[in-house]
């Protein structure tokens, strides 16, 4: 008894050092990543080095000023909203439309992989332009998906729709690559047990395949998760769609030479998009596949 | 001169007490196995003996130097229960891995290969991969590379462990050949009652929490071992008195004095 | 041989059908329902045209691949030395992993018009430095994720041979890590076109292939803007084709490295 008594608060003593522990790994890394910033531009700063870029206040500002910026109003003169309201609105409408596609991008990969890997002639036949697919570049053709895909849409999902298929596109394919490496994983006495309970196809997909694929599935759609946000970023850029970051970014990028901290900015808070989409990926796993995690890439 | 020696050797995971008061000495020629129930610290114990793994107190020498430089030395060859076998290399390339680590030249490499893969008879296999290679076939290229570069001892961690009992009886076969062809030194980890009284010179019983020596019993059987061997009521006398020391160790843990 | 060459064509057979499949099902549906050509050209009409541009064409493909080439090759190179140097010490390499995975996870083509005003945006530079970062983290999280995978027995094995940390690394680590580094290197084939093409759409060099198939498209020249697209996919799959090439005259020990 008196040992278990013992045992609990040096557990939560051991949880505690662990949660400082890594909270200051967290800001050593960040301070480790500022130093280099700072001190590379320094250095090519005071030696003048031109290679492989100049440094100055354009091409590399000091990270505080970029952190500064976000909370300066967006115009100058102090009248407006702040740059941190304008760029995480421009966000939400991004995030938006990256939901959507991974949605859509999700199931239909998913649903893409559980055909292909249950009929190899379709597998052969496919899988070789479902990888093609991924070469295509999609900046250039978003444009003429956005142009041709517009007028189709109801009134609700104008201009953002056409977006978020973009995103889909970019998103489908790790999914769907890595539902046919997970249903094949499937350990094969586990199957054998399947059959000798007389289980069918469709159960043995719900019940054994699915369940093993998990763990990959969650390795893609963690790519996905990134994926979809580049993919509504770019599809925003050429669409003349300004409600979003692609929109921020465009601006921002013809702005640069008089104000380069705004683009700087608007890549902060692409950068936290994307790391945020990843995370909620990363919880959902952790949630939803509760044995060990296993080592699949 | 002694080729293991331990000396009042403890290990200590954390909390748990892995090994303890462990004194054991090994001669020269000698064939022993250490057997025991799962979580009894033998397969510790030989990796205490091959400095893989560090004791918490106590000592333990091979050859009569301390584990660590005899290690470096390269005084033993071990296998695992698994053959640990690189799927990037050949077979032959498998046996030559501690040759190359020792900086043996091509030409002396090559010969000794040749003599190994003889011995474990896997001639006409070198250019495999170990994909293409049976469990059975995949652990004598293991032997082979643990006895490539002629160590004194030989540890062996369950060697057979995942063969079938057809293949295992064969590879004990083998591996008593091998044992009397090279005359090293074996400490053979194993779970199995008869496989231990076969191959054996010596029997260590060991018993778990904490794992300790609970007995040690000579086997007396005449070398060298035949098939026949296995069918000698001497044979399953011993393997009765294995039995019952496993057993009475059993007990001591359940009734702590 | 025959039979080889008997299993070579029923495996590629199917992906042939089905591209001659949706190739005609793709010219079809435009000559039956007479779609708008600006949109989606008949594909023989790409196809000529990509014929008849062939020399305009290539230049602006070989500009941009060697971008491509030299982003993929800089950002691998120095993805797999930082790898090693994590893998080597392992605290190091475990402290920043989660920040090498955090960092995969940021839209990086988002700073393609800051890598072009870094160097002039005619330059091969800046899209080169977008490629590179592109191709950087996937390739450092398959490294170091191979790196760290070895069997504990393998390792054992090598402390039982008293083994230093080099033999260690050229021995084992290497190359059961070297699956995973193809893994990487064969999705950074795909990003490193990409990164070019959309580096070149912030602003390039006239005759770089996204910028021609940007200006086509703008002046409505669609036959010309598809046959670009169709030779950056080819080019894409080329450098992917390249690199799953030198994976199966590597990795000769594995039974099959097809999926």
């Amino acid at each position: 008894m008196s040992a278990i008594a013992l045992e609990r608060p040096r557990a939560r003593a051991v949880a505690v050092r662990r949660a400082v522990a890594r909270a200051t790994l967290f800001l050593l890394v960040l301070a480790g990543l500022w130093g280099l910033w700072e001190g590379y531009r320094w250095l090519w700063m005071r030696e003048h080095w031109s290679w492989p870029f100049l440094v100055d206040d354009t091409s590399m500002p000091h990270l505080h000023k970029i952190f500064a910026a976000l909370w300066a109003h967006a115009r100058p003169g102090d009248v407006g909203p702040r740059l941190i309201t304008i760029l995480v609105k421009a966000a939400a409408f991004t995030a938006k439309e990256a939901a959507v596609g991974f949605a859509l991008g999700a199931v239909l990969g998913f649903a893409l992989g559980v055909v292909l890997a249950h009929f190899r002639v379709l597998q052969r036949g496919f899988l070789p332009w479902v990888v093609a697919s991924q070469t295509v570049p999609i900046l250039v053709v978003a444009p003429m998906v956005v142009v041709w895909l517009n007028p189709k849409l109801p009134t609700r999902f104008q201009d953002w729709g056409a977006v978020a298929v973009i995103a889909a596109y970019l998103t489908f394919f790790p999914v769907t690559i890595n539902t046919i490496r997970g249903l094949q994983s499937a350990d094969r006495r586990a199957l054998e047990l399947m059959r000798s309970y007389a289980a069918g196809n469709w159960r043995i997909l719900w019940k054994l395949r699915v369940p093993a694929a998990l763990p990959y599935i969650f390795a893609a759609l963690k790519v996905s998760a990134t994926a979809s946000v580049v993919g509504a970023i770019i599809g925003e850029l050429p669409s003349s769609i300004q409600d979003g970051l692609g929109g921020q970014i465009i601006n921002y990028s013809q702005y640069y030479t008089t104000q380069p901290t705004g683009l700087w900015a608007t890549n902060v808070i692409a950068a936290a998009l994307g790391i945020s989409f990843f995370l909620v990926v990363l919880i959902a796993e952790r949630i939803v596949v509760r044995r060990a995690p296993e080592n699949v890439a | 001169m002694t080729v293991v020696q331990i000396k009042d050797l403890t290990k200590r995971f954390g909390e748990t007490t892995a090994l303890q008061g462990i004194d054991l000495e090994i001669e020269p020629g000698e064939f022993v196995s250490l057997i025991g129930p799962s979580g009894c610290g033998k397969s510790t114990l030989l990796r205490i003996i091959g400095d893989l793994i560090e004791p918490t107190s106590g000592s333990s020498t091979v050859n009569g130097k301390p584990a660590r430089q005899a290690r470096i030395d390269r005084d033993y060859g071990i296998v695992f229960q698994d053959a640990v076998l690189y799927d990037w290399r050949t077979v032959a390339k498998n046996i030559a891995l501690p040759l190359e680590l020792a900086r043996w030249d091509r030409r002396r490499r090559a010969a000794k290969v040749r003599e190994m893969v003889d011995l474990v008879e896997l001639t006409g296999f070198e250019n495999h991969y170990p994909w293409q290679l049976s469990g059975g076939m995949q652990q004598r290229v293991s032997i082979a590379r643990a006895l490539s570069f002629d160590p004194a001892l030989l540890l062996m961690d369950e060697p057979f462990g995942a063969l079938d009992e057809m293949t295992r009886e064969r590879m004990n076969m083998e591996l008593l050949r091998i044992w009397e062809a090279s005359g090293s030194t074996v400490v053979f980890v194993t779970h199995s009652i008869s496989e231990a009284a076969f191959l054996s010179t010596r029997v260590v019983v060991m018993s778990p929490r904490p794992g300790r020596i609970s007995g040690v019993i000579s086997i007396d059987l005449p070398q060298p071992r035949t098939a026949t061997t296995r069918e000698e009521p001497h044979f399953f006398e011993l393997v009765t008195e294995v039995r019952e020391a496993l057993h009475l160790g059993h007990d001591m843990e359940r009734t702590p004095a | 041989m025959a039979r080889l060459v008997g299993r070579r064509l029923t495996d590629w057979l199917p992906a042939v059908v089905v591209l001659v499949g949706m190739i005609g099902l793709w010219e079809g549906l435009i000559r039956v329902f007479n779609v708008q050509a600006f949109l989606l050209p008949r594909p023989s009409a790409i196809a000529t045209t990509f014929w008849d541009t062939r020399h305009e064409l290539w230049s602006a493909g070989w500009f941009t691949f060697q971008e491509a080439l030299g982003g993929f090759a800089l950002g691998s190179g120095s993805a797999i030395l930082l790898a090693l140097v994590l893998a080597r010490w392992r605290i190091l390499g475990s402290a920043l992993m989660p920040y090498a995975i955090a960092a995969n996870a940021i839209p990086i083509i988002a700073f393609a018009p800051i890598t072009n005003t870094w160097f002039s945006p005619l330059n091969k530079s800046s899209k080169i430095t977008i490629a590179a970062v592109l191709c950087f983290f996937p390739v450092l999280v398959n490294t170091l994720r191979g790196l760290t995978s070895v069997n504990p027995s393998a390792l054992e094995l090598m402390d039982s041979y008293a083994a230093g940390q080099l033999q260690i690394f050229r021995r084992v680590r290497i190359p059961t890590a070297l699956p995973f580094i193809f893994t990487g290197l064969k999705v950074a084939t795909v990003l490193a076109m990409i990164g070019a093409v959309v580096g070149e759409y912030f602003g390039g060099a006239l005759n770089a292939l996204g910028v021609l198939i940007l200006t086509r498209a703008r002046v409505f020249e669609f036959n010309e803007a598809w046959a670009g697209v169709l030779l950056a996919c080819l080019l894409g799959i080329a450098l992917y084709l390249a690199v799953a090439a030198l994976e199966r005259l590597t990795l000769r020990w594995v039974p099959s490295t097809s999926e």
